[in-house]
């Protein structure tokens, strides 16, 4: 075969390989992008503005985590066609059931206020009164799901995920020295030494990279787009591409407030994007922006994944494929937890803070649970069959949750102690 | 019967079932469906024995919050 011929083969296998794949990405590209939520990019923002590009090489390091405790999702959920509210259930019974279905369903709910915060806060910085953002908002994402297709609402959710991605010509806009951002971000050290308020970043990173919802999700999300053991293959694809997609936008967040707001004393991404604003308007309006949208993406992910678990168990019909009429206590879920979100950002004096703070605790009792079942379910033959962990998955996944139990516990019991590392 | 009454009885229908449903997914998963080996067992006393550190943890915070 002459070299025109094999280009022309290998290009039409890539052009098919890649038609396959934009047919069945979605729930790791969303599910991941979602992971920079309001309360991820605060995370990174205020990370850039506390050590600079300092912690670059960190954030490189948890692309395999979120990778490796997703890529189970997606075989648990190709092979059982089960969410993982309902897996638990059936698994390892009432008890362990009910325990992480009600957690998630209390965590689900106070992340979706803290969602709400994030994008009424941002949103404000245009003058637009937090009840218009509210109220909008939730209009547009009843809309999402009313017209009655898991397709369409992928497809919409992508676009979404991918104005995530506005933080890369952010980072343009500052024109940082990539000499330095190379040279110090991809330098594993601990900038200022290793101390308590570094080590209160380092586990408030690795907390905002898995947190419970995103493992009930992507479950759910794999089953309701009907995957099955083939396309196994296409959906660890997927988290990969995401998982990339997470880290980047994150060391672009850090670099935007780490050239910019080096050595300030920032507490969200709101306030950062309030003091950029009034310097470079664009600047302001991008992070502004970015910000919205990444309280919009977790919000929507947040809401269904609720919605899915509470389908799963109390055996409703469960889809976004089917009519309201067909799933009413389904999307009865979905409009109750947002209606009952926007609500609580709205009323005066309400606690923010506090219950921003609540949901880090609360998510610590959670996720080990999530975790532990997750790896118990990966390596039940009778269940996975030969889609059982291997012995290198196992310790990476077991390796990678024994890490984040211990990060995350300690950041929770922080946040209800936080003179502890002081 | 008076409106009050009504409704009552309404809010107890639907509590019953709801009730009944929630009886109904404790019988359905009554029995974990996992082989208890002892890695199991191990993980799920861990599991407890973590949530119970958590609860005493929340427990002296409202304690202290108290005080």
């Amino acid at each position: 075969m002459d070299f025109g011929s094999t280009f022309f083969y290998k290009y039409r296998r890539f052009v098919k390989a890649l038609k396959i794949y934009l047919l069945l990405a979605g729930p790791g590209l969303i599910v991941m992008l979602a992971d920079n939520d309001a309360g991820g990019i605060t995370t990174y923002a205020v990370t850039g503005a506390k050590f600079g590009y300092g912690l670059i090489w960190f954030l490189l390091l948890l692309l395999p985590v979120a990778y490796v405790v997703q890529e189970m999702t997606v075989r648990l959920g190709a092979v059982t066609k089960r969410g993982h509210a309902e897996a638990i259930f059936d698994a390892f019974g009432s008890f362990w059931g009910w325990f992480s279905f009600l957690d998630l369903a209390l965590v689900n709910w106070l992340t979706l206020i803290t969602e709400f915060i994030g994008m009424t806060a941002a949103l404000s910085i245009f003058h637009i009164p937090p009840v218009i953002t509210v109220i909008v908002v939730s209009v547009i994402m009843m809309l999402m799901v009313l017209q009655g297709r898991y397709w369409t609402w992928e497809k919409i959710a992508i676009l979404f995920a991918a104005l995530n991605l506005i933080y890369i010509p952010a980072a343009f806009l500052v024109h940082p020295s990539v000499g330095e951002v190379l040279s110090v971000g991809l330098m594993p050290h601990f900038p200022g030494g290793f101390n308590g308020t570094l080590f209160f970043f380092l586990m408030a990173n690795i907390g905002t990279t898995i947190a419970p919802w995103m493992i009930f999700f992507q479950q759910s999300a794999v089953v309701d787009k009907g995957m099955k053991e083939k396309d196994i293959p296409w959906g660890q694809l997927d988290t990969l591409i995401g998982s990339a997609f997470t880290v980047i936008v994150a060391i672009f967040v850090v670099v935007v407030t780490g050239t910019v707001l080096y050595g300030s004393e920032i507490e969200s991404a709101a306030q950062a994007a309030s003091i950029m604003m009034s310097t470079s308007p664009y600047l302001g309006t991008f992070i502004a922006i970015g910000l919205f949208d990444a309280g919009f993406l977790g919000a929507i992910c947040i809401s269904l994944a609720s919605s899915w678990a509470f389908g799963e168990v109390f055996g409703w019909a469960h889809s976004l494929n089917l009519k309201i009429r067909e799933a009413p206590w389904f999307y009865a879920c979905y409009l109750f937890a947002l209606v009952t979100a926007g609500i609580v950002v709205l009323i005066p004096n309400a606690p923010l803070v506090m219950i921003t703070l609540f949901v880090q605790v609360i998510a610590v009792t959670l996720l080990p649970a999530a975790l532990v079942f997750l790896i118990l379910l990966l390596n039940n033959e009778e269940i996975m069959g030969k889609y059982r962990n291997t012995t290198l998955q196992n310790l990476a996944g077991c390796a990678i949750v024994i890490g984040i139990i211990i990060l995350s516990t300690l950041y929770g019991i922080t946040t209800l102690f936080p003179n502890l590392l002081t | 019967m008076t409106i009050g009454t009504a409704t009552g009885g309404r809010i107890s229908t639907v509590v019953c079932g709801w009730l009944e449903k929630i009886r109904e997914i404790n019988r359905k998963y009554a029995t974990p469906r996992i082989t208890m080996s002892r890695t199991v067992k191990f993980s799920l006393l861990m599991l407890r024995l973590y949530l119970v550190f958590l609860v005493i943890l929340l427990g002296y915070k409202f304690w202290t919050m108290l005080q």
